[in-house]
């Protein structure tokens, strides 16, 4: 039973990410005043991907293959780590936020790398920008890891989240909320969300995430657009289990709010992306910083 | 741990940072604006929020001057400059809110050592007291435009009047308005200085003020 729970838990998460994108596109095609595509298209789309066959350019070597794979199996074993409104997960000890961590650093050094064995320029100006963005954005999501760590004296996710719950109102209320802003701002800085990338826009000079895949195809591309939408999942459960933290109304209907959380998350992502513009190249590290500042002033605080 | 003054404190914190940050001007006076009123507000706090009569005068006409006037008076300032936002500063602004962070973390440390000579309702005023302080002089310092080096001494002001409040229960009413009026004449004299010096000069960049000796 518990362990159909445990895999329950990483299907979960497995299953309802691409439906994230959805709810973005969809949110952001009702604030322009458009129908907008179904809700059930980014699945349509990574079907389409995964039937079509592969190109690989002459000039690459395996990372250009290897890359797609391990970013993908990276966010998999994440989503064995985070539990999803109170259930139990399948890999858990002391210390595993840091594997967390790390598991997006692996995958983000993947793709970095299979973008500079393509050898083309372009890629190669989306992976020096994904590595100095990152590299800004990895502190912050540390800091406001070790910040609920020290709040709930556990370093182990499966024991953390059970341990917060509205309570902490009260108690650290003014922290919560700048965790919960430093959270946002890398949730949609590490997703190449709008006021950090813009996910539609095909513009080289500006592209970040979409600079580092331009010569991937078919099931390759399908991989890397599947494990995009999951670990943006992850950073959103992780967002919302911090902010939003349900629990006791059974296991059925704590999952069903954690649901709820994750879909409103989308819809406020699509709102961020509607009334924001992109901010300028020189101007994303700065809003990191910021987000940086606030996780140390919540780590004072706590 | 959550409690009004608490509050008024992390807003304190939010709006120096945001000024260490943001370039365009106008949006730095309204942060001084509201930095002023959450100062206004800050006796009230401390007192329980059962002040008496002269406390709440004191508050409105902190509130009236630092809310209100100091910022309406930097606004039209503002409007009759050709520069909406501090271009170059000497520290860029990623730096700055870097800095601004090590110099809070520095603050907490340095506001735990620090022996109170009177018992503190709040933990932060004095850490935060410290930091407005040190944000004030990071804005002098780093900032080239004489608009943002007049929002610096107001931010400094707003340190020293939280440490003020801090340190001394009850203040004599008559040593915070003289202070109050003091500030209030230094802001219209800035204001005034500033708009001649645009005018006289095309800009304001104090750093070419050493132009002037030869």
């Amino acid at each position: 039973m518990t362990i159909l729970l445990k895999l329950l838990n990483t299907a979960a998460g497995l299953a309802f990410a691409p439906l994230l994108i959805g709810v973005i596109n969809r949110t952001k095609a009702w604030c322009a005043g458009r129908t907008g595509p179904p809700l059930l298209q980014p699945y349509h789309d990574l079907r389409k991907l995964f039937r079509k066959g592969a190109v690989y350019s002459e000039s690459s070597s395996w990372i250009l293959r290897a890359g797609p794979v391990v970013g993908l199996s990276a966010v998999v074993t994440a989503a064995t780590i985070i539990p999803f409104g109170g259930l139990p997960v399948l890999l858990s000890f002391n210390g595993d936020l840091i594997l967390f961590a790390y598991l997006f650093g692996l995958a983000r050094f993947f793709t970095i790398l299979m973008a500079l064995d393509s050898g083309s320029s372009f890629e190669g100006m989306g992976a020096s920008r994904e590595a100095a963005f990152s590299a800004l954005a990895e502190p912050v999501l540390l800091l406001t890891l070790a910040v609920i760590a020290k709040y709930t004296g556990q370093i182990s996710f499966s024991k953390i989240f059970p341990a917060i719950d509205f309570g902490y109102w009260p108690k650290a209320g003014p922290a919560f909320v700048l965790i919960g802003l430093a959270l946002l701002i890398v949730f949609l800085a590490e997703n190449a969300r709008i006021p950090v990338d813009d996910p539609n826009t095909h513009l080289e000079l500006t592209m970040i995430h979409e600079a580092m895949v331009l010569d991937h195809s078919g099931p390759d591309l399908g991989m890397i657009h599947y494990a995009a939408a999951v670990k943006m999942w992850l950073l959103g459960a992780l967002l919302t289990q911090i902010i939003v933290p349900v629990r006791g109304g059974g296991r059925l209907a704590d999952v069903a709010a954690a649901l709820l959380a994750m879909m409103l998350l989308a819809a406020v992502v699509g709102l961020i992306e509607s009334s924001m513009a992109r901010l300028r190249l020189q101007r994303v590290p700065q809003l990191l910083v910021g987000a940086a500042a606030l996780s140390i002033l919540a780590a004072i605080l706590v | 741990m959550t409690n009004s003054v608490d509050i008024l404190m992390i807003t304190l914190v939010l709006a120096n940072l945001a000024l260490l940050g943001i370039s365009r001007l106008n949006t730095c006076i309204r942060i001084v604006a509201a930095q002023g009123i959450a100062l206004g507000l800050l006796p009230l706090a401390l007192n329980g929020w059962r002040p008496g009569w002269h406390l709440i005068l004191f508050s409105l006409l902190l509130i009236g001057l630092k809310g209100i006037v100091f910022p309406a008076i930097l606004v039209k300032t503002l409007r009759d400059l050709k520069t909406s936002r501090e271009i170059e500063p000497f520290i860029g602004y990623g730096a700055s809110i870097a800095a601004g962070a090590v110099a809070l973390v520095v603050c907490m440390w340095l506001g735990s050592r620090l022996p109170r000579p009177v018992d503190v309702s709040s933990s932060l005023l004095v850490p935060v007291a410290l930091f407005t302080i040190m944000s004030g002089f990071l804005l002098i310092i780093s900032r080239k435009k004489a608009l943002t080096q007049v929002l610096g001494y107001l931010v400094l002001e707003n340190g020293i009047f939280a440490f003020g409040v801090a340190l001394v229960e009850e203040q004599p009413f008559l040593v915070e308005i003289g202070i109050l009026l003091d500030v209030f004449a230094a802001v219209f004299i800035m204001g005034i200085a500033i708009f001649h010096i645009n005018r006289e000069f095309d800009h304001i960049d104090t750093d070419k003020l050493s132009n002037l000796r030869t």
